[in-house]
């Protein structure tokens, strides 16, 4: 064999030994100290990196488990109560159990109810199109459609709709991380408790104006006329700007508001279809109220012009159910 | 000879581009349009605070009366731009794209303006006000920045502590294509204009001042060079034509070569800039008692009837004027708010005119498609025409993917948003929407730091 080989493989090996030797040395004085429970803790947790716990991905929530005395308020949000329960073995220490939470979209403002107005052809993207102008739409507080949300959300979970231009969560995969709900600008995604076998009752509407304004730019917005109110026992509707909440926490899904909603927007998520369940408010009265509103409501579901509908000035609107309201 | 003197005229020295002209109505004179029956004043005009209405529904206003005040330091008054009753204070849409507070005046048949406003059009020469009484009456009036901006001009003209301005400058460089309202005020107004830059002057406490405009304009250019001929303080300069002159840092590069620092003002380098149009409105607030309520807009566009400049009130609805030049044509595409460069399309005609309006542009619908956006060639085209040095096609990319820090410090705030760079791009990207988009959120990044 060539000598110079010979030499360079021995040189080669002498000086890799000798580097081993002082790098042994070195990285045993220069050693940091790691609490191998962090490494544990990591192993469990679901490695998706989402920051829905609040932390810059699963490694810093690991560090903050394990360095917390009291982690009852930590809670990976993907892994759910079955993971913390996982870490709170590791840890030796207790963990709350949290319900789960799922993604909910707050508009049902569809092609076929919100009709356009004008056309966008800028940058496809929510926050772009928002900071420019109210939207291709009458109602500047609906969905954009251009689904940033979609876009935001690491575990595929959502997807845009072609029929009717709003975003769909599918709730097996939704794991309530908050990207959505941080992404969307017209803040219109919101997490909300799943509710027994996935139940749940919300507003699905984020229009802030009178009554006859949203109603006149999408059939199925709040119009902010507190039927809803009146129906519940358990406080859990408010209403501020001509705008329906119902809080997710007190909400006993008892469906009540749902019957009593005019323009639909409250929606309920998987009960079981509608099979004789009467309407339980005074019939007398209605039917006397409600001949020109059902007149209206039929042409908005046969699809023709929204604009065809008898122009109501906000006020007047505003006023006259106001006044329906306390007639009951 | 001739090409001697165009190699010599002045310019800014980073980036720019030369966009065809296209000002149609640019040997058009000014027509007063009439008052239209209904007109709808937004209380937010001007950048900043908006203005608190101090009316009520079913009151009856003059025309020139305060109808909002200030809200606050950066603010300004809103007057009635016409006699009449106030029909309602509603949420209406206007040029922001979305329904803000607007105060809506069913006009009179016969006007009725304000007392002591001097609404004829003799010329009062004599400047007998001292600099405090100019300011006040410029608060007072209402003045904005008329170039589109819309930054209440009192603020600008009270220097701040230890600073100091050397030099006036006016803005009448109106780079903008198809643009010619202040075209036509410098040619028609001219002399007015004289007056209000020496108020101007006297309110800021300098000796000299230059009018800077751009060599396509070169009747009045001459025509307010025949003006100062006699006066050594004014000076009048032809600027070769190059969008974004018009922008302050660069018509300050152009005309004085100083260089506005990163972050600064006009006035760290010893200057204020003013529009033509706000000093025509700051002449008509010190001398005659009118506030600002009302504008030189041109409404043009390729196939438009009859382009025109027309002098309209605040609050008049853009259809009125688009039926006064002719009406809307058949293959509109877009109507745009401005420019078309650093203009914004509406969706509503009713949308009314406001302070920063200075033109409608009617884009046919073959122009107003954008292009699709297609992946970024690096060809760097956007670099060398960013007035502002900045790299444009990086500062997308890391908006993109939410790298805010990088953006800061690559100045993102430095951009001015002229569109150069969008204009220039081989592959139609979507560039100044998305620096915009950086703009917004970095900015708020900046203020949570400070908050804490």
């Amino acid at each position: 064999m060539n000598p110079t080989i010979i030499t360079t493989i021995v040189s080669l090996s002498g000086m890799g030994a000798v580097a081993a030797i002082i790098l042994y040395f070195v990285a045993q004085k220069f050693k940091v100290e790691t609490d191998p429970r962090i490494d544990d803790v990591e192993d469990v947790l679901p490695a998706t990196n989402c920051g829905g716990c609040g932390f810059p991905g699963c490694r810093a929530f690991a560090e903050a488990l394990v360095k917390s005395p009291d982690i009852s308020d930590l809670h990976c949000p993907v892994g759910g109560n079955d993971v913390m329960k996982q870490v709170g073995a590791i840890l030796g220490a207790e963990v709350a159990e949290k319900d789960p939470y799922v993604a909910i979209v707050k508009c049902s403002g569809s092609f076929e109810h919100r009709k356009k107005t004008n056309v966008y052809d800028g940058a496809p993207n929510c926050t772009i199109a928002s900071m420019l102008y109210g939207g291709d739409t009458g109602c500047a507080y609906g969905c954009v459609g251009l689904g940033e949300c979609v876009d935001s959300c690491d575990f595929e979970a959502m997807y845009m709709d072609e029929n009717t231009g709003l975003p769909v969560v599918l709730e097996d995969k939704c794991t309530a991380c908050n990207a959505c709900v941080k992404a969307c600008p017209k803040d219109i995604m919101e997490l909300w408790p799943k509710g027994r076998k996935g139940k749940r009752i919300y507003v699905a509407c984020m229009n802030e104006e009178k009554g006859g304004v949203a109603k006149k730019n999408c059939a199925v917005a709040c119009t902010g006329c507190e039927k809803c109110i009146d129906e519940c026992k358990y406080d859990a509707i408010v209403i501020e700007n001509s705008l329906s909440y119902i809080d997710g926490e007190k909400c006993k899904l008892c469906r009540k508001c749902v019957d009593v909603c005019k323009t639909h927007s409250i929606l309920e998520i998987n009960f079981p279809p509608p099979k004789d369940r009467p309407p339980k408010d005074r019939p007398d009265r209605k039917l006397a109220r409600t001949k020109k509103e059902t007149e209206k409501i039929e042409t908005v579901d046969t699809g023709k012009s929204i604009e065809a509908l008898p122009d109501i000035s906000p006020n007047e609107n505003a006023d006259s159910s106001n006044e329906n309201d306390k007639s009951e | 000879m001739f090409m001697l003197l165009i190699n010599r005229l002045k310019t800014f020295s980073k980036g720019g581009i030369h966009p065809p002209e296209d000002k149609y109505s640019a040997d058009k004179a000014i027509e007063i349009l009439p008052l239209p029956a209904n007109v709808k004043v937004p209380i937010s005009q001007h950048i900043g605070i908006p203005a608190v209405p101090v009316v009520e529904r079913g009151e009856h206003v003059k025309t020139g009366q305060v109808i909002a005040k200030t809200g606050g330091f950066v603010s300004a008054n809103i007057h009635a731009s016409a006699s009449g009753k106030i029909a309602k204070i509603s949420e209406e849409m206007d040029t922001s794209g979305y329904r803000r507070m607007t105060i809506m005046i069913r006009v009179d048949k016969e006007e009725e303006w304000v007392e002591g406003i001097d609404t004829s059009n003799t010329l009062v020469k004599d400047i007998t006000f001292t600099r405090e009484e100019i300011l006040q009456k410029i608060l007072e009036g209402g003045i904005v920045g008329m170039g589109g901006a819309t930054f209440p001009s009192h603020i600008k003209l009270n220097i701040p502590r230890g600073k100091k301005a050397d030099v006036l400058i006016i803005n009448g460089v109106e780079c903008e294509p198809y643009l010619t309202s202040d075209h036509r005020l410098m040619l028609e107004k001219s002399e007015e204009l004289i007056i209000g830059i020496k108020i101007l002057m006297k309110a800021l406490g300098v000796e000299r001042a230059i009018v800077g405009i751009e060599n396509n304009k070169t009747d009045a250019i001459s025509k307010l060079a025949d003006l100062t001929n006699a006066d050594s303080s004014i000076s009048i300069a032809p600027l070769k034509v190059q969008y974004p002159q018009g922008g302050e840092k660069q018509l300050i590069k152009a005309l004085i070569d100083r260089e506005v620092p990163s972050g600064g003002l006009p006035i760290d380098v010893g200057t204020v800039v003013h529009n033509v149009g706000t000093t025509y409105a700051v002449y008509e607030a010190v001398q005659k008692n009118k506030p600002l309520i009302e504008r030189i807009v041109t409404v043009t566009g390729k196939s438009i009837k009859n382009p025109s400049n027309l002098l309209v009130r605040i609050g008049t609805p853009v259809s009125d004027l688009i039926e006064a030049a002719g009406g809307l044509p058949d293959d509109t595409g877009k109507v745009i708010s401005g420019g078309p460069m650093m203009g914004k399309a509406i969706d509503d005609l009713s949308i009314p005119v406001t302070k920063g309006t200075s033109g409608i542009l009617i884009l046919p619908e073959q122009e107003s498609v954008r292009n699709k956006s297609k992946v970024c060639i690096r060809c760097s085209k956007c670099i060398s025409v960013c007035p502002m040095g900045l790299e444009p096609f990086y500062l997308m990319t890391v908006t993109q993917r939410g790298n805010y820090e990088e953006a800061e410090e690559n100045r993102i705030l430095d951009c001015i948003e002229c569109g150069s760079c969008a204009y220039i791009c081989p592959s139609n990207r979507e560039l100044l929407d998305y620096i915009r988009l950086g703009k917004s959120n970095v900015t708020n990044i900046i203020r949570a730091r400070e908050r804490v």
